[in-house]
């Protein structure tokens, strides 16, 4: 086999060839801007979080843990999350189909209300949810009426992280979903399956890396969301407060290391979302290539 | 299972891509629909389908007797063949055939050994038995075409449908694959359709050629007859390669470029636009002007590495020409670029207002085409010395 009809081969050399190329003075200087700016806007502000934190040793950073307060606020981020995550991801993938699937009067104003929450800022959400369900709102007296408050309690909070983070599944799938077409789902129901087989066994599996990605990046978002839930959530110790309203409060409070402690739990838990990611992503890449290598291999063979 | 398709009209917005289609199809037949893009061919076939809907309840498809209008897709039991394969592609070649049978409700599903042999057995049929557990990206362009084939067979359709079943391969592969079918055809005499654009595709593999246009029906018939009996201009056409000249009928006279042909009595006083066409292989080339109609033309171009030696002229009327020759003739006559030759047409077809000429189809050899007599064309004002001059002109310039 010659070394032209292996493009395997070929790729393979020219990417040894890549990784083995000298520096050239411009390029380290970029290369040592990048590092200080990443080291410097990025690394810092962790290293703060878990010095503060540890500052006065372990058992006071542990000791937070046992408050009350500091429970609550992780159950509650938790819940919402719960909520929030599971229900965009329904409607996430019902969006994308609809819109990379179908065409149909509205569709273009559908996409573009998608990326709502991502365009406005999150504190006018948070607003908007007031003036709805809020005491003087719209519904706001026929929830009183029936006993429902909304607003400065956990309703509203878990409404606005679902406004909040509702693209991020259908974003991700959208462009994945139009790039695949439909026909591997017409050639599924020429062939007898029906709506739900079709979308278990044919689009699902089809979409698997990108709406892992795009729950990944809305279940971070959902835990770490503040602007929308502050306006909402009327700051009730033990009740309506989110972890990160719960450090805003600490910090306030001047109990760094308790806020710090705090902090560093969604760092924590944001470092291992990008983990999961990066994992997803590999997955995901070789996937794509053992694939290619396939192709390759296919062709190779035809040769 | 015969398909017969009725009245159908199907519009995207305001682009009509079926215009009032009907088609008869007899069972065990292999149709080829043929025709430009956008000429409705494969919104026919998904039509049939049931992957897309007419516009309107006038339209109907039927199998056998049964108007299967009103039903699913998944309910027609049709084989469907995209261009692009549309292989599931997270999944085995052997899934993928196994699919059809899988999906079925549990009643009717067949049991797992029963599937495994049946999977075994198209694939056999396909000649893929070795590729069961690879994926489709480990597979070339032609064997995914015939997972995509054995994947449809498995559910015992009905019909077969396959939409550019070749557009996606490279030549060699194409016309392997294509002969190939046409056995398979003959092996299972399942009823056929099948999309191409390709003339050359249709006429050697189908029984039967549907040539469609801007979505109506220009043709249908054998490959035979639609290649030497073409309904109008559409179809002489895109069908094969053809010198056109467009001209006038005027009275006793018709001039197409550098072909006049004096019209028999009848067509008194008659005054229309038509057009006159000429196979490139049926065009003679001479040294001189041997006695039978023609006119004179400079040889531009010579592209003789091929089965024959196609040659580009310009008559002095201005008019292209391409005409093929065998080599041992191309050879015989020993003309160089740039010299100029005696073109006779043996063969020419007349077309007036699109439709085949009554005139001159009249007292033809009964297949509607126009050996033209010697006494009907006449030739233009072009003598050899003006040829000549014209030659000579250009050769010292």
């Amino acid at each position: 086999m010659t070394n032209a009809s292996n493009p395997q081969a070929t790729l393979s050399a020219a990417s040894r060839e890549g990784r083995g190329r000298a520096i050239s003075l411009p390029g380290a200087a970029l290369i040592s801007v990048a590092v200080i700016y990443v080291a410097l806007f990025l690394f810092m502000p962790l290293l703060v979080v878990f010095t503060q934190a540890l500052g006065r040793g372990w058992s006071a950073y542990f000791s937070t843990f046992k408050d009350p307060e500091v429970l609550a606020a992780v159950r509650l981020t938790l819940l919402t999350a719960l909520i929030a995550v599971p229900l965009n991801l329904v409607f996430g993938i019902c969006a994308a189909w609809a819109i990379a699937k179908f065409e149909f009067p509205g569709r273009s104003i559908l996409i573009t209300l998608i990326e709502l929450p991502v365009a406005i800022s999150p504190v006018i959400s948070g607003l908007v949810f007031v003036l709805i369900f809020g005491l003087h709102g719209w519904f706001g007296p026929w929830l009183v009426k029936h006993g429902w408050s909304v607003i400065f309690a956990v309703p509203g909070i878990v409404l606005a992280t679902i406004f909040i983070t509702f693209p991020y599944v259908a974003r991700e799938l959208i462009p994945l979903m139009q790039a695949q077409g439909r026909e591997e789902e017409e050639a599924a129901v020429l062939l007898g399956a029906n709506g739900w087989q079709v979308f278990r066994r044919v689009t699902l599996p089809n979409i698997r890396w990108g709406l892992l990605y795009g729950v990944i990046l809305c279940n971070a978002r959902a835990m770490g969301e503040f602007g929308a839930v502050s306006v909402v959530s009327g700051h009730i110790r033990g009740m309506t407060m989110t972890l990160p309203l719960e450090i805003e409060t600490l910090y306030n409070e001047y109990n760094h290391v308790a806020a710090f402690a705090a902090a560093s739990l969604l760092t924590i838990l944001a470092l291992l979302t990008l983990g999961v990611k990066a994992l997803v992503e590999r997955a995901e890449r070789r996937a794509l290539e053992s694939s290619l290598e396939g192709a390759f291999a296919a062709r190779g063979e035809a040769a | 299972m015969s398909v017969t398709v009725q009245n159908v009209s199907k519009h995207f917005g305001r682009f009509t891509a079926l215009d009032g289609v009907n088609l008869h199809v007899a069972g065990g037949e292999l149709v080829a629909l043929l025709g430009p893009s956008g000429s409705g061919k494969t919104t026919l076939l998904r039509i049939i389908a049931g992957l897309d809907q007419p516009d309107d309840a006038r339209g109907a498809v039927r199998f056998e007797d049964q108007d299967i209008s009103g039903r699913g897709a998944g309910e027609r039991r049709v084989g469907f063949v995209f261009q692009h394969y549309a292989l599931f592609r997270h999944m085995s070649v052997a899934e993928n055939v196994a699919f059809g049978l899988r999906v079925r409700p549990r009643r009717e599903r067949p049991s797992r050994a029963d599937i495994r042999d049946r999977v075994r057995e198209l694939l056999r049929l396909v000649q893929l038995e070795a590729m069961a557990d690879r994926t489709p990206a480990q597979l070339s362009g032609g064997q995914r075409q015939r997972v995509a084939l054995a994947r449809a067979l498995a559910v015992e359709p009905r019909v077969l449908l396959l939409d550019e079943p070749f557009g996606a391969l490279d030549a060699q592969v194409r016309q392997e694959l294509r002969q190939w079918l046409r056995r398979l055809h003959d092996q299972i005499k399942l009823t056929s359709l099948f999309v191409t654009h390709d003339q050359e595709e249709a006429l050697e593999l189908a029984d039967r050629v549907v040539v469609m246009n801007a979505g109506r029906i220009e043709q249908d018939g054998t490959p035979d007859s639609v290649f030497h009996q073409p309904a109008n201009e559409f179809v002489m056409n895109f069908l094969g390669r053809v010198n056109v000249f467009h001209g006038r009928i005027d009275g006793q006279r018709a001039v197409f470029g550098p072909i006049a042909i004096s019209t028999p009595p009848t067509a008194e006083g008659a005054s229309a636009a038509a057009s006159a066409f000429v196979r490139p292989h049926e065009w003679d080339l001479s040294r001189r002007a041997n006695g039978r109609p023609g006119f004179w033309a400079t040889v531009q171009r010579v592209h003789a590495a091929g089965p024959i030696v196609r040659v580009r002229l310009a008559a002095d009327s201005g008019d292209a020409v391409e005409a093929e020759i065998a080599h041992e003739r191309w050879r015989f006559l020993g003309a160089i670029e740039g010299e100029v030759v005696f073109v006779s047409p043996r063969r020419v077809k007349v077309f007036v207002d699109g439709r085949p000429s009554e005139i001159f189809s009249a007292g033809a050899n009964g297949h509607g085409e126009t050996p033209v007599p010697a006494d009907q064309l006449d030739l233009r004002r072009v003598s050899l010395d003006g040829a000549l001059a014209a030659w000579r002109e250009r050769h010292t310039a």
